[in-house]
């Protein structure tokens, strides 16, 4: 099956969301699931249920706060504008922020459990060879969390693929912007004899979630391998 | 060079009150699992922040309360060899011994080289952590805190993983480091016969303080602290010097001060000095010299000293030349032949009692 050139625009658009509203969100993702991992502060709990909202809320709810806050009126949006000439919303960038939200949480979990099972007494033995603190974060507690990063990442990704509810309420639903995969799935089944073109697309994406689950599985795969200490050779 | 430690410190229930000085050559924390062994060490480290007191290496105080002085673990240079390794499994052996070059605690290239080839680590350089054996691990780990330019290094019970064999190996070379490079070593182990055969002076942990501080020998043959240092362990460190090597029977004579001794598989050259253990439930005592007898080791010595005794077993103190041997018999041996302070007697010692485990480099 070759695709059409809206089939196309469509595809590159939903990567492009995708792929950075998880180069976005992952810097953030790190930092809080190391404070959620080591850190111990006053209302922790909070946080943390914070971080987990939009997992458990509707994601149009999710959409309304981001229109809120980004609308060109809204606090963060307002300051954008001013700032920077930057607007957001009814934009592709919009909606790359949408899934960044959203995919938000799933990163966050799968990169604090890779830090959470990382062995301290490491840190503790790099620290004796003489790093500091940030060194140490830098040579062994990253490098260790990796195959969680991978996994954190691959989950956002995703789940952006796949949003639908935040960005249709933040960005709307307009074609080469904000039209990714679900929403062009969605306005095509909303239109008479528009049944192929809807399959279609879903068997892209389905094709495109399998690429994503492949691609992860080997990097993890590779990260892993690397931590557990198997030589090139295969030796064990 | 110089460590003192003077430290207090409350986790729960324990207490840590520890004082002690360490001078050059290997220094053994020695006690039971819980006698707080690992805790001083981790505060000679700065892994461990105590309540109270000093820590002074070389002069520098590294820690001091009253002063606020606090030095943080990575200025403290202090090489630490951990029970487990700690390697770092997504790094080679390469770059694990490496490791302290990134942050300017490295060795020159020639050191690298030496300390590769002193530890045998030629062959593992390209391997990583996860498939070394156990006792590979410990040479690296080993060689790793060597190569961060420490003026202390630190073992903490660096073969209690290992099995007798690979412990044995690993023993090795912290007796050729030991000798080659005159780093001072803080040695922990419950072991008796780790830290007879590698330390100079034993600091004698019990309960969170120090039982008692001395040459090896000394402690380890003193019975009044069997209770710490193990009841059926208890016998006398002999220092002494290999006159005569037997190829052919693959047996070494051993010239100490009070006479010789014959002893199975020493690894040591002709004038060297080595350290033998002879536990003191392998000494029999002797009114006569026996004949036609397959023990090899005949002793002529003094009673010095009988018990104490408890449920049927005394020990008794054996001045040979000047040195103690210490014999473990029954108290009805005792009665019958009619052994007390000040009498002649013939100590009895298998040779093959001395095995490779109680016989090192000195």
């Amino acid at each position: 099956m070759s695709l059409t050139a809206e089939e196309l625009e469509i595809l590159q658009l939903s990567l492009r969301v995708s792929l950075w509203s998880v180069l976005l969100s992952l810097p953030f993702a790190v930092a809080v699931a190391y404070s959620l991992a080591r850190a111990n502060f006053p209302g922790k709990t909070l946080f943390d249920a914070a971080v987990h909202l939009p997992l458990v809320l509707p994601p149009v709810v999710v959409g309304y706060f981001l229109l809120l806050l980004f609308g060109r009126r809204g606090p963060i949006g307002a300051l954008l504008d001013d700032w920077f000439g930057v607007v957001v919303m009814f934009k592709w960038t919009g909606a790359a922020l949408a899934a960044g939200v959203m995919g938000f949480p799933l990163m966050v979990r799968a990169v604090r459990l890779s830090f959470e099972a990382i062995d301290r007494k490491l840190e503790a033995a790099a620290s004796t060879l003489g790093a500091g603190p940030l060194a140490v974060f830098a040579t062994v507690t990253l490098p260790l969390a990796l195959p969680g990063i991978f996994t954190g990442m691959l989950l956002s990704f995703a789940r952006g693929l796949g949003e639908f509810g935040a960005t249709i309420t933040f960005v709307s639903n307009i074609p080469g912007e904000t039209r990714t995969l679900p929403l062009a799935i969605y306005t095509y089944t909303q239109v008479p004899g528009g049944d192929e073109s809807a399959l279609r697309l879903s068997l892209l994406a389905v094709a495109l979630s399998l690429a994503a689950l492949f691609v992860s599985e080997v990097m993890v795969r590779r990260a892993t391998r690397r931590i557990m200490g198997d030589d090139s050779d295969g030796r064990h | 060079m110089t460590l003192t430690v003077d430290i207090e410190r409350t986790l729960g229930s324990f207490r840590l009150k520890t004082a002690f000085s360490a001078g050059k050559g290997v220094t053994a924390l020695f006690g039971r699992s819980g006698a707080g062994k690992t805790s001083v060490v981790n505060a000679i480290a700065g892994i461990l922040r105590p309540d109270r007191g000093r820590i002074d290496i070389n002069g520098e105080v590294v820690f001091d309360d009253e002063r606020g002085i606090d030095v943080p673990t990575p200025k403290r240079r202090i090489g630490y060899v951990f029970q487990e390794g700690r390697l770092f499994p997504h790094l080679s052996v390469r770059q694990n011994l490496g490791y302290a070059g990134l942050f300017s605690r490295g060795m020159p290239a020639s050191e690298f080289g030496h300390v590769v080839e002193l530890l045998g680590l030629r062959d593992l350089l390209e391997r990583r952590p996860g498939n070394l054996s156990g006792g590979e691990k410990q040479r690296v780990a080993i060689g790793r805190a060597l190569l961060s330019s420490p003026r202390l290094l630190l073992l903490d019970e660096p073969l209690a993983s290992l099995d007798a064999y690979r412990k044995d190996e690993v023993l090795q070379y912290i007796e050729l480091i030991r000798d080659e490079i005159r780093i001072p070593v803080v040695y922990v182990s419950h072991a008796v016969e780790e830290v007879v055969r590698l330390a100079d002076t034993v600091v004698l942990l019990s309960a969170g303080n120090v039982a008692a501080v001395g040459p090896a020998e000394e402690i380890m043959g003193r019975p009044d602290l069997r209770a710490s240092t193990g009841a059926f362990e208890g016998g006398a460190v002999i220092e002494a010097t290999v006159v005569e090597q037997d190829v052919q029977d693959d047996l070494a004579t051993l010239q100490f001060d009070g006479g010789t001794l014959t002893v199975p598989n020493v690894d040591a050259l002709i004038g060297e000095p080595v350290r033998v253990r002879i536990r003191a439930r392998d000494v029999s005592i002797a009114l006569e010299r026996p004949q036609r007898i397959s023990i090899q080791n005949v002793l002529r010595g003094r009673i010095a000293a009988l018990g104490p005794g408890s449920s049927g077993i005394v020990d008794v103190s054996i001045a040979i030349g000047a040195t103690t041997l210490r014999s473990r018999i029954t108290a009805r041996a005792i009665r019958q032949l009619g052994l007390v302070v000040g009498l002649e007697v013939y100590a009895l010692v298998k040779s093959v009692s001395l095995d490779r485990h109680g016989t090192g480099a000195a």
